[in-house]
């Protein structure tokens, strides 16, 4: 093997620095929290204590769940869609589709909460055309319209990128041997996209089950999520531990949900796989 | 063949890509149990033919009918066509037997027949023992024939075939040859197949239809397109030859090279201007003074079989290809028999086609073709 050259050795500083401020020491700092007690003494309590929140997992992966399934079934069609049209369609829907991005995910909800608000857009417009008033904020289905409004994109663009890199040749082999367009998508299309699928999934999944703001806004403070919970708990500086413990949970939680996504798409080393 | 049933009528088809006429007027009958060659140079319009037929393309103008009933926008699949693609096309995320049964599945055949029918087409294709294999494991030879079999499985009425063989070293390729057409004689399958290889289509086709420039120059068996060339085009593109600008003074009794020759045509107008195409194996070398013409050898090359020689007679390069050597630079004679003379009347194609003098025999082997892909010219525009 050659041996680097100072340069090289030099350029990678920065980074290993980068690594170890911002991502090494704050899990140290977590795990370190969660093992300690207000005082600082080595404490299983807040680890014990983590049944009280069982709920509250439960509910985060349930909303999870739930808006990670309805972004895939939203965002497989609309790529699929997008992944036959001419190359210019493609492309103005591609910007179309990533300018909510451009927006902070604040600014976005607020938005949204204007629009579905008790005396927001919707409901004027309801009361103007003699509708009778919806209430929708507050509701489990206004989270996981916020979650899915949020983190479509995130669903939709690596599921396209796996599906307009695959040829055109195999849809005709499809359509040759007898396959229709529903069947094309489930025989040829959906096997062959799922690494983007797998990485679409991780991607939604992930940011669902640590959200804090959409909850807080949308579900009107009657759904505590454990994003919600940290954030309560990191307010304080007495309970920083019990925040700890919570968070230390929640990345095994979403490290384990990532093993288990990278296993379906083992021996697939296709492009648009794990990002995450 | 004639005397079959018609399965495919393709009518007045025009076809365009932009400004770009690909087929223009294009009519055609193709008979049931036939097999048929589409033959022609890159970019001809023989593969969008075939899409047509597959229901890939849909022409702009004209009418494509499947036994009587016309399926102009019949999608691919609704028809009983089945296509081995150029690229074979197999499905990567399935084995080797399942690629073979995707038809069957779709179809939904019992599971007992789809395994019957698939072990069948291995057997057929000799491919026994690669059942549970990866397509990406495969040499192309083995993909060619998977995607043979997955197309024969469904017992279609008429197989596609767009240059199946083009991927496959010389080798391969004469064995596969010799194979399809053994499938297509045991499976009664119309056989549509494109290839621009003239070599190919003479030695696989009942039916051999030349195109150029999106028209069709010739239809006819290997024998008579070979021996009987329609025009210029035909005569240069399937074999090599040696044409001619003469007269027709009479039925019988044409002039080229500044001497009269007798010859087998008929039909002609008293002194027409005629192309004359005289193919090189039926060219015979006999001495200076019994020559009908009398040229110099300029170029003696070994191939095998015979020699290759260029003479020069009378200003025009003739190819010569013969068993008894020849010096270079030496005086000869030759002989010509009145059947080997073949009359056509001029066309476009006329001039395009000159004499051997920037003939190199290197230079053919060259531009053996590979794969080309006549609707992506930006792909592989080698030629």
């Amino acid at each position: 093997m050659r041996k680097k050259s100072f340069i090289e050795g030099f350029a990678v500083v920065p980074h290993i620095v980068w690594l170890i401020l911002f991502v090494i020491l704050p899990l140290v700092f977590v795990v370190y929290f969660a093992f300690t007690g207000p005082d600082g003494s080595f404490s299983f309590s807040n680890i014990t204590n983590l049944t009280r929140y069982g709920n509250i997992f439960l509910l985060s992966i349930c909303f999870a769940l739930i808006s990670t399934v309805i972004c895939f079934l939203i965002g497989y069609p609309l790529a699929y869609f997008m992944s036959r049209m001419k190359p210019k369609t493609q492309k103005i829907l591609i910007i179309i589709l990533m300018l909510p991005m451009w927006i902070s995910l604040l600014i976005r909800t607020y938005s949204l909460m204007a629009i579905l608000d008790n005396g927001g857009l919707l409901n004027s417009l309801f009361e103007s055309l003699g509708i009778t008033k919806v209430h929708i904020v507050g509701t489990p289905g206004a989270v996981i319209l916020g979650m899915v409004y949020d983190f479509l994109p995130y669903m939709v663009l690596p599921i396209y990128t796996s599906l307009s890199k695959l040829d055109v040749k195999y849809y005709e082999a499809a359509s040759d041997l007898g396959a229709g367009s529903v069947k094309t998508l489930f025989k040829v299309a959906l096997p062959l996209s799922l690494p983007g699928v797998i990485s679409g999934i991780t991607m939604v999944f992930v940011p669902s089950i640590s959200t804090f703001y959409i909850s807080q806004k949308l579900g009107g403070g009657l759904f505590d999520l454990i994003g919600d919970t940290i954030e309560r708990q990191f307010q304080n500086v007495s309970t920083y531990n019990m925040g700890a413990a919570v968070s230390l949970v929640m990345m095994i939680l979403i490290l384990a949900s990532v093993a288990v996504m990278n296993h379906f798409s083992e021996g697939d080393d296709s492009e648009g796989g794990i990002i995450v | 063949m004639n005397t079959e049933e018609k399965i495919i009528e393709l009518k007045h088809i025009t076809k365009r890509y932009g400004d770009n006429t690909v087929l223009q007027d294009f009519s055609l009958e193709i008979h049931d149990k036939e097999f048929v060659t589409f033959l022609g140079p890159s970019g001809c319009g023989k593969t969008t033919t075939l899409r047509i037929i597959g229901g890939f393309e849909s022409p702009d103008e004209g009418d494509v009918y499947f036994m009587g009933e016309r399926i102009n926008d019949l999608p691919p699949y609704r028809r009983n066509v089945n296509t081995v693609f150029q690229r074979y096309a197999l499905f990567p995320h399935l084995n080797v037997f399942e690629n073979i049964a995707f038809g069957l599945r779709i179809a939904k055949v019992k599971e007992k027949e789809i395994v019957e029918r698939v072990e069948k087409m291995i057997e057929l294709v000799n491919l026994h023992g690669f059942e549970k294999r990866s397509v990406d494991t495969l040499s192309g030879g083995q993909q060619q024939r998977v995607a043979i079999a997955r197309a024969l499985v469904n017992n279609p009425r008429v197989l596609l075939l767009d240059e199946p063989l083009a991927a496959l070293d010389l080798k391969l390729r004469k064995d596969m040859q010799k194979e399809l057409k053994n499938i297509q004689r045991e499976t009664g399958i119309t056989f549509i197949y494109v290839t621009h290889d003239q070599e190919e289509a003479l030695s696989m086709s009942d039916t051999i239809v030349v195109i150029d420039d999106g028209k069709i120059q010739q239809i006819g068996t290997s024998t008579d397109i070979y021996n009987e060339p329609e025009n210029a085009f035909v005569a240069d593109f399937i074999g090599e030859s040696n044409i001619l600008d003469g007269i027709m003074l009479e039925d019988k009794k044409v002039t080229f090279s500044n001497q009269t020759f007798e010859c087998v045509d008929s039909g002609f107008d008293p002194n027409e201007p005629v192309d004359v195409v005289v193919r090189p194996e039926d060219v015979d070398i006999v001495p200076v003074e019994k020559g009908m013409l009398q040229g110099k050898v300029t170029s003696v090359v070994f191939k095998g079989v015979h020699w290759e020689i260029i003479v020069d007679i009378n200003g025009f390069k003739w190819m010569i290809q013969t068993t008894d050597y020849c010096a270079p630079d030496s005086e000869i004679g030759v002989y010509i028999e009145p059947d080997a003379i073949h009359i056509m009347k001029k066309s476009q194609y006329s001039d395009k086609f000159g004499d051997y003098s920037s003939y190199s025999g290197e230079f053919e082997e060259l531009s053996v073709a590979e794969p080309e892909d006549e609707e992506k010219p930006d792909v592989e525009a080698e030629q």
